[in-house]
């Protein structure tokens, strides 16, 4: 008597409706397989859009100078700032980020980026101690940033650098912090 | 009774006895139609279609659009040229709002025309007319949302033309601005109206719609009185249902053909200071546009305020005024007739406006070069907002300093509406065009003589000769070869 979408219909009867139950039957296949098949098309894009900052590329490699290589005669450490242009979905965004500049174990001029590698915190250079160290957690790094004591994973990260034209050149990354190990995350 | 959930049919049997689906399913598919189901009955549903789509489509460019002048323009462009499938998009919510005005007109041309609105449908009607304003108000209010130029004057001039009714025209015009002038508090306005409020107000009132249309039962075909009940009825489903469901993968297909072939353009940033710039409603308010033309002065109130009115008080009050329960056409010709009259005169009116602006050559190439802009700026990569230290204008420190005459100029300059298309201090960007070189290749005589002849390359881009007096032009000349090299 009942079909899987409704009972006959109500009203007037006529020689069509002893036919329904398979008229309706195979209209409900036929809109619905098309339904479904409109449908996925309709989604590809707009899961395309919804995922799109997921999927994009991030944007080349810049270099940042931080200042003329010969300005950083002696031991250091040098703070400098560089101005790091970040592409943020449709803005860009020129913010200021701190760095060091260090001698490396053979004497070379290093960059290392102020972030503490434990919880993110910009560590200053204290004269009096001698060492790099963290106001917030207490992280102690040497002179050229390698890691001496507290809950710091690893030593200060350091930067990619060149020098080009007597500039020293900085390529500003970010890490993942916690992890002993140097993540690029930005 | 859960134990037959497992056997072939249980599971649609618990939910029937819980839900109740198989009684609704009944309800909507089997509501008989006198006469049996025809195509001229798909423009409501296909209203729904399209109003579906909206919704999809205005939820996808609400992720990346921020309501706000700094930002509109910025994030349309962003959604336009770097998302994957913006511009499809955005295609598809531009063209459907156009779709949703053509069936719209055409829904309200059937029920008319078959007399759909007779024997106790009066609210069914009422809520119909209702729902036409409220989609009118939803194309108004999403225009200006892209802040390009188009946006921005058309909404300046609608706004305008509400100032125009006495005693309230100014006070609505403000409330709708949220102030004397179009700033970041309209587009805001607009924005929770387009998004929030209109939607909302849509919802409620198609569900009313939907309901009283059920309660009341389909019309049907209008046939003399005495014959009506022996007009055979057809349910719903599957007749109807599936010249509604075709219907509706037409308009999905017609959309998708449109925004792929034709994608939809976004202009240079809206700049209030452009003085040049000729405005022209979207295509279905040409016909108020050219009809706001004709009343001046003394005139103006019967134009703007009594016909509009006497207009929709017909359109409102056509249940009350057409009693008689005759539904064919043939039997009501004063109506009939009336309604094709204004049909005609709208239809006239809004080529009349196209034919004007063709005729008049100015305005032709003007509009010309405008859409010519427009597609270059589409066309043009995207440019990130650039926010920082770094950005902004130029400071103070670094732009040369200027002689009292080159001030004049730079002052000019601006007043002169010369930034609107070269941007601040001749530097171009976001579209616009930039100068450059001034000092170097041209002499001041060469110069004056550009402005007051511009070459007719630069006329075809918008550029118009200079009418300032001779010592105010030196001045001008002065602040261009000083400062654009």
């Amino acid at each position: 008597m009942s079909d899987t979408l409704g009972g006959p219909p109500v009203g007037k009867t006529s020689a069509e409706a002893r036919l329904l139950p398979t008229r309706r039957s195979f209209f409900a296949v036929l809109i619905g397989s098309i339904s479904g098949v409109v449908g996925i098309l309709m989604a590809v894009p707009v899961l395309r859009y919804l995922l799109y900052p997921v999927f994009r590329a991030t944007g080349g490699v810049a270099w940042y100078s931080v200042g003329r290589a010969d300005e950083f005669a002696g031991q250091g450490p040098f703070r400098k700032e560089v101005e790091v242009r970040r592409v943020d979905g449709w803005r860009a965004l020129t913010s200021k980020r701190a760095v060091w500049v260090v001698r490396d174990g053979r004497n070379q001029l290093a960059v290392v980026s102020d972030v503490c590698p434990h919880l993110g915190c910009g560590v200053p250079w204290r004269e009096d101690e001698g060492i790099f160290h963290c106001p917030c957690h207490h992280a102690k790094f040497g002179r050229n940033g390698a890691l001496i004591g507290g809950p710091s994973p690893r030593s200060l990260d350091t930067l990619p650098v060149k020098v080009e034209n007597g500039m020293l050149l900085v390529r500003y990354e970010v890490f993942r912090n916690l992890v002993s190990y140097k993540e690029v995350i930005g | 009774m859960s134990s037959d959930v497992g056997r072939p049919g249980g599971l649609a049997r618990w939910l029937d006895q819980r839900v109740g689906w198989r009684g609704l399913m009944h309800e909507a598919l089997d509501e008989p139609i006198p006469g049996g189901s025809r195509w001229a009955y798909v423009f409501g549903s296909g209203l729904l279609f399209v109003f579906v789509n909206q919704i999809v489509t205005g939820i996808c460019l609400a992720l990346y659009y921020v309501p706000s002048v700094d930002h509109a323009h910025t994030t349309v462009a962003y959604i336009q040229k770097e998302v994957w499938g913006g511009r499809f998009l955005r295609g598809l919510h531009s063209y459907g709002s156009s779709l949703m005005i053509v069936l719209l007109l055409l829904h309200l041309a059937q029920t008319f025309l078959y007399g759909a609105y007779k024997n106790r449908r009066e609210l069914l009607w009422l809520v119909g007319c209702f729902l036409f304003l409220l989609v009118f108000g939803m194309s108004f209010t999403g225009y200006l949302l892209p802040w390009d130029r188009r946006a921005y004057f058309a909404t300046a001039v609608g706004t305008n033309i509400v100032s125009e009714i006495p005693l309230v025209g100014n006070f609505v015009k403000t409330v709708l601005r949220g102030g004397p002038e179009m700033g970041t508090l309209t587009l805001s306005r607009f924005y929770v109206l387009h998004v929030f409020a209109i939607p909302a107000l849509i919802i409620g009132a198609v569900a009313m719609h939907v309901f009283l249309f059920r309660r009341a039962g389909a019309a049907g075909r209008p046939v003399r009185e005495e014959k009506g009940s022996e007009l055979a009825t057809e349910v719903f489903y599957p007749g109807q249902v599936f010249k509604d469901f075709v219907f509706g993968i037409l308009l999905i297909i017609a959309l998708g053909a449109l925004a792929l072939l034709w994608p939809v353009r976004l202009g240079p940033v809206a700049n209030p200071a452009d003085s040049t710039y000729v405005p022209r409603p979207e295509w279905y308010y040409l016909p108020a546009f050219q009809w706001l033309k004709y009343w001046h002065k003394g005139g103006l109130i019967i134009g703007i305020v009594v016909i509009p009115l006497l207009l929709f008080g017909a359109l409102f009050g056509l249940p009350f005024l057409d009693r008689s329960p005759r539904r064919r056409p043939s039997e009501r010709p004063v109506s009939v007739a009336g309604f094709f009259l204004v049909f005609a005169a709208v239809v006239f009116l809004g080529f009349q406006s196209g034919l004007e602006d063709r005729r008049d050559s100015a305005v032709r190439s003007k509009l010309q070069a405008q859409e010519k802009s427009e597609e270059e700026y589409s066309k043009a990569p995207f440019q990130p907002q650039e926010e920082g230290p770094m950005a902004g204008p130029v400071s103070a420190s670094i732009a040369p300093a200027l002689s009292p005459e080159q001030s004049k100029g730079a002052l000019l300059f601006e007043s002169e509406g010369c930034s609107a298309c070269h941007g601040a201090g001749g530097r171009g960007g976001n579209g616009l065009v930039k100068l450059s070189g001034l000092g170097k290749r041209f002499t001041d005589s060469q110069l004056t003589g550009l402005l007051r002849k511009p070459l007719p390359k630069m006329v075809e881009g918008g550029m118009q000769p200079s009418e300032l007096k001779a010592p105010d032009l030196a001045a001008l000349v002065a602040y261009l070869r000083a400062t654009m090299n």
